[in-house]
């Protein structure tokens, strides 16, 4: 791993406003993503894992400038230099935008029904000057190969394929440009269970062809458990927890972390954990919890909980967690 | 979107392609249009308004040849005629082509009423292509023939006659010029307005956006008839035929274009949140580029379905306020003055035949709103 890092993100934070009225008036905030930071070296996958609405679409979204963020840095690496996406003008992000591209969590939504698979996965070359058609055509002919597709599917529209296989097209659109970084949105969760193994597998193989740095999305511990050399939790718009891989399975710090464990299935039904499933509902991003967020769920819950708002601590050499308990 | 179950197989609407002459592999690399129109062409009702419509605007188009007489035909020795027959049997037995009686009329010394009967004496062959009064076809071209029409000696009043003389049909196919125009000339003009006011309302969003939509619902707000009366009155009488018919299509579009502009607006609004317009922008396509090549042709065709159904709207706006002596007004013909002559019960209970520009009225606003309604069906053909 080299020291610097691809991208580091310092304090990320994006607000939404809510609206009421006939003159729209700004009634309240939504925070989706409420201070977050981490760092992803090059060649590395980070795992990013909460529940529903715990605001990770919206993290990818705003370091991506899909989104602007509401305030903290998004540091980017590029050709030795460093650029603060965050604050970035739009002239300045376009030369960079193809250096980090999204796999998208919804593969009808993401292919425009009426471009055919050439014009949509050509589309990145296009706009970044390959106007030459025969080019262009070559270009999508390897990539739409690369993503186990075949070659005369390229005149196709999206609504002759299946799910993986529109999630496929939607990774060979992310490849074109030969990006860096990548944002996968939970790019299998709205799949088949038998189709998200294989496209699993063609991310990791990717992953190694290209030296590609992820940003893997998920709302279980199970599908990035296998992908992801670190792993980020994330509840109510704030990071929960932050370690490698093993020792998060091994030893979570965070009981929110605990009880996503909880929910992964087991091999061997038998030596199956105390199962400390969640309940209770996810916090509202419109209305935070006082102290820790998490204290209304909590099954450890203390009277400084409530109160006193956790910081994110490094517990052990690399393993951060965000609890007044953990050690 | 939840409950997608996903296997291999594609996800395209079997309704589509299960199609005679359309089998699978064809609908992979079908277009948006080539399935908009595999579903339309399965709108038994719809295909069948669309076909009447393309009649009767071709009607509009060639008014002055297919209507027997021209406008300016008038014999009060006929005034209130009622519609003539077309014959195939007489004592000779049968015809295999139309014909109609001579007209006789007479006045009742009494009432002062005349009243007409056929004189079997006389019989005009319907002829095509037959010989008439000369007109200016397209205001350019001097012509005499008509589609239909009678030797000279004989009349053709297929609907009747109005109080001075005047072939009703005639004046309906004249009319249909003005009434079917003047929809479609204000949907463009709320076309025009709505697409590019709900285009920069969805667009720059803000405080753009919330005067321009507050401007909407004040303009929504007041009832649609009296507004348009209020506006149409407004017009000086001293204008020209010309200045009233575009003055009337002015006055209809302006409460037309709110709807359209709303329906852009909030179309735009979802679209940009579509995750295939974000992935244009992250791989660095132009605003102008998502715009042009992925908003605007996804909405395309729910705008022509609203365009659709807009148009009755604006034919029964023209009628009414034509009929209210407050739209156009003669020398203009357009059905909304034909049914104004029509406007008192003696006409209905004597001469009940004047009525008929409202059957075309009603016939018109159905077929639209069947038309419409298929092409709703056939706008989303991606729809799951
Ligand atoms: N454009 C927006 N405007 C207002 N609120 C938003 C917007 N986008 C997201 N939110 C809110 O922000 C919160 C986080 O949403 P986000 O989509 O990031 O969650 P998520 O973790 O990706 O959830 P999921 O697993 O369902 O995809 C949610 O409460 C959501 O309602
Ligand atoms: S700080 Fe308290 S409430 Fe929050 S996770 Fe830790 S124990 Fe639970
Ligand atoms: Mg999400």
């Amino acid at each position: 791993m080299n020291k610097e890092p691809l991208l580091q993100v310092k304090n990320l934070k994006k607000h939404f406003p809510v609206k009421r009225g006939f003159f729209n008036q700004v009634v309240g905030q939504i925070r989706a993503v409420d201070g977050i930071s981490f760092d992803l070296h090059q060649g590395e996958c980070l795992g990013l894992v909460g529940e529903s609405g715990s605001g990770k679409t919206t993290v990818g979204r705003t370091i991506l400038r899909a989104l602007s963020p509401t305030d903290g840095q998004v540091l980017f690496r590029s050709d030795d230099q460093s650029y603060d996406l965050a604050t970035a003008t739009e002239d300045t992000l376009r030369p960079l935008r193809k250096h980090m591209q999204m796999i998208f969590q919804d593969p009808y939504s993401s292919l425009n029904p009426r471009m055919t698979v050439f014009d949509i996965i050509g589309e990145p070359l296009l706009v970044n000057g390959v106007s030459d058609r025969s080019e262009r055509e070559q270009r999508v002919q390897e990539l739409i190969i690369q993503v186990g597709l075949k070659p005369e599917h390229i005149r196709r529209y999206p609504h002759a394929f299946s799910g993986g296989q529109r999630q496929r097209i939607g990774i060979a659109r992310a490849l074109a440009l030969h990006p860096k970084l990548i944002v996968a949105d939970e790019p299998v969760s709205a799949l088949d269970v038998s189709v998200q193994a294989q496209v699993l597998n063609l991310l990791q193989e990717l992953q190694s062809t290209f030296q590609l740095t992820y940003l893997f999305i998920a709302h279980d511990l199970n599908v990035v458990g296998h992908i992801s050399d670190r792993i980020a939790v994330m509840y109510a718009g704030k990071l929960v927890e932050l370690g490698t891989t093993d020792e998060l399975f091994r030893q979570p710090k965070h009981p929110y972390t605990e009880a996503l464990l909880a929910a992964v299935p087991v091999p061997e039904p038998r030596k199956s954990r105390n199962r400390a499933l969640l309940s209770g509902e996810v916090a509202d991003p419109a209305n935070l919890p006082s102290g820790c967020v998490f204290h209304p769920r909590c099954p450890y819950v203390e009277d400084r909980c409530k109160t006193e708002v956790p910081k994110f601590r490094e517990i052990a050499t690399g393993h951060l967690a965000r609890c007044h308990l953990a050690e | 979107m939840q409950n997608q179950t996903q296997t291999e197989i594609p996800s395209t609407p079997s309704s589509i392609i299960s199609d005679s002459n359309t089998d699978k592999t064809s609908s992979y690399t079908a277009s948006q249009w080539q399935l908009m129109w595999w579903k339309f062409r399965k709108h038994r009702i719809a295909v069948w308004s669309a076909t009447v419509l393309l009649v009767l605007y071709l009607a509009a188009v060639f008014c002055e040849f297919l209507a027997p007489y021209s406008l300016s035909f008038q014999d009060t020795s006929y005034n209130y005629a009622p519609p003539q027959r077309l014959h195939f049997t007489s004592e000779s037995g049968f015809h295999l082509w139309p014909f109609v009686y001579g007209l006789k009329g007479q006045r009742n010394p009494e009432t002062l009423q005349k009243s007409y009967q056929e004189d079997l004496t006389q019989k005009y062959p319907i002829r095509l292509l037959a010989k008439g009064q000369t007109y200016k076809f397209w205001g350019l071209f001097k012509m005499d023939r008509h589609l239909i029409g009678v030797d000279s000696g004989g009349t053709l009043f297929l609907l009747g006659t109005d109080s001075m003389g005047r072939d009703l049909l005639s004046r309906i196919i004249y009319g249909s010029r003005i009434s079917l125009t003047i929809g479609l000339l204000g949907v463009s003009l709320s076309f025009f307005l709505g697409l590019s006011i709900g285009a920069i309302s969805g667009y720059f969003g803000g405080w753009v956006d919330d005067l321009i939509q507050r401007m909407i619902e004040i303009l929504r707000s007041f009832p649609q008839i009296p507004l348009w009366l209020a506006l149409s009155a407004a017009l000086p009488s001293s204008w020209s035929a010309l200045q009233i018919y575009l003055g009337i299509t002015i006055v209809l579009s302006i409460i037309g274009w709110t709807g359209l502009a709303r329906q852009v607006r909030s179309k735009i609004l979802s679209l940009r949140e579509e995750d295939f317009a974000t992935a244009a922008l992250l791989v660095g396509a132009s605003q102008t580029r998502i715009m042009w090549h992925h908003l605007l042709p996804s909405f395309m065709s729910h705008i022509i379905v609203s365009l659709t159904l807009a148009i009755p709207a604006m034919i029964i706006g023209e009628t009414s306020l034509s009929f209210l002596g407050l739209g156009l007004r003669p020398p203009i013909t357009s059905w909304g003055v034909l049914l104004k002559e029509a406007q008192n019960m003696r006409t209905i209970a004597f001469y009940p035949w004047l009525l008929s520009p409202a059957v075309f009225v009603i016939l018109t606003v159905l077929v639209f709103n069947f038309m419409g309604d298929g092409l709703r069906d056939a706008a989303d053909p991606y729809e799951r």
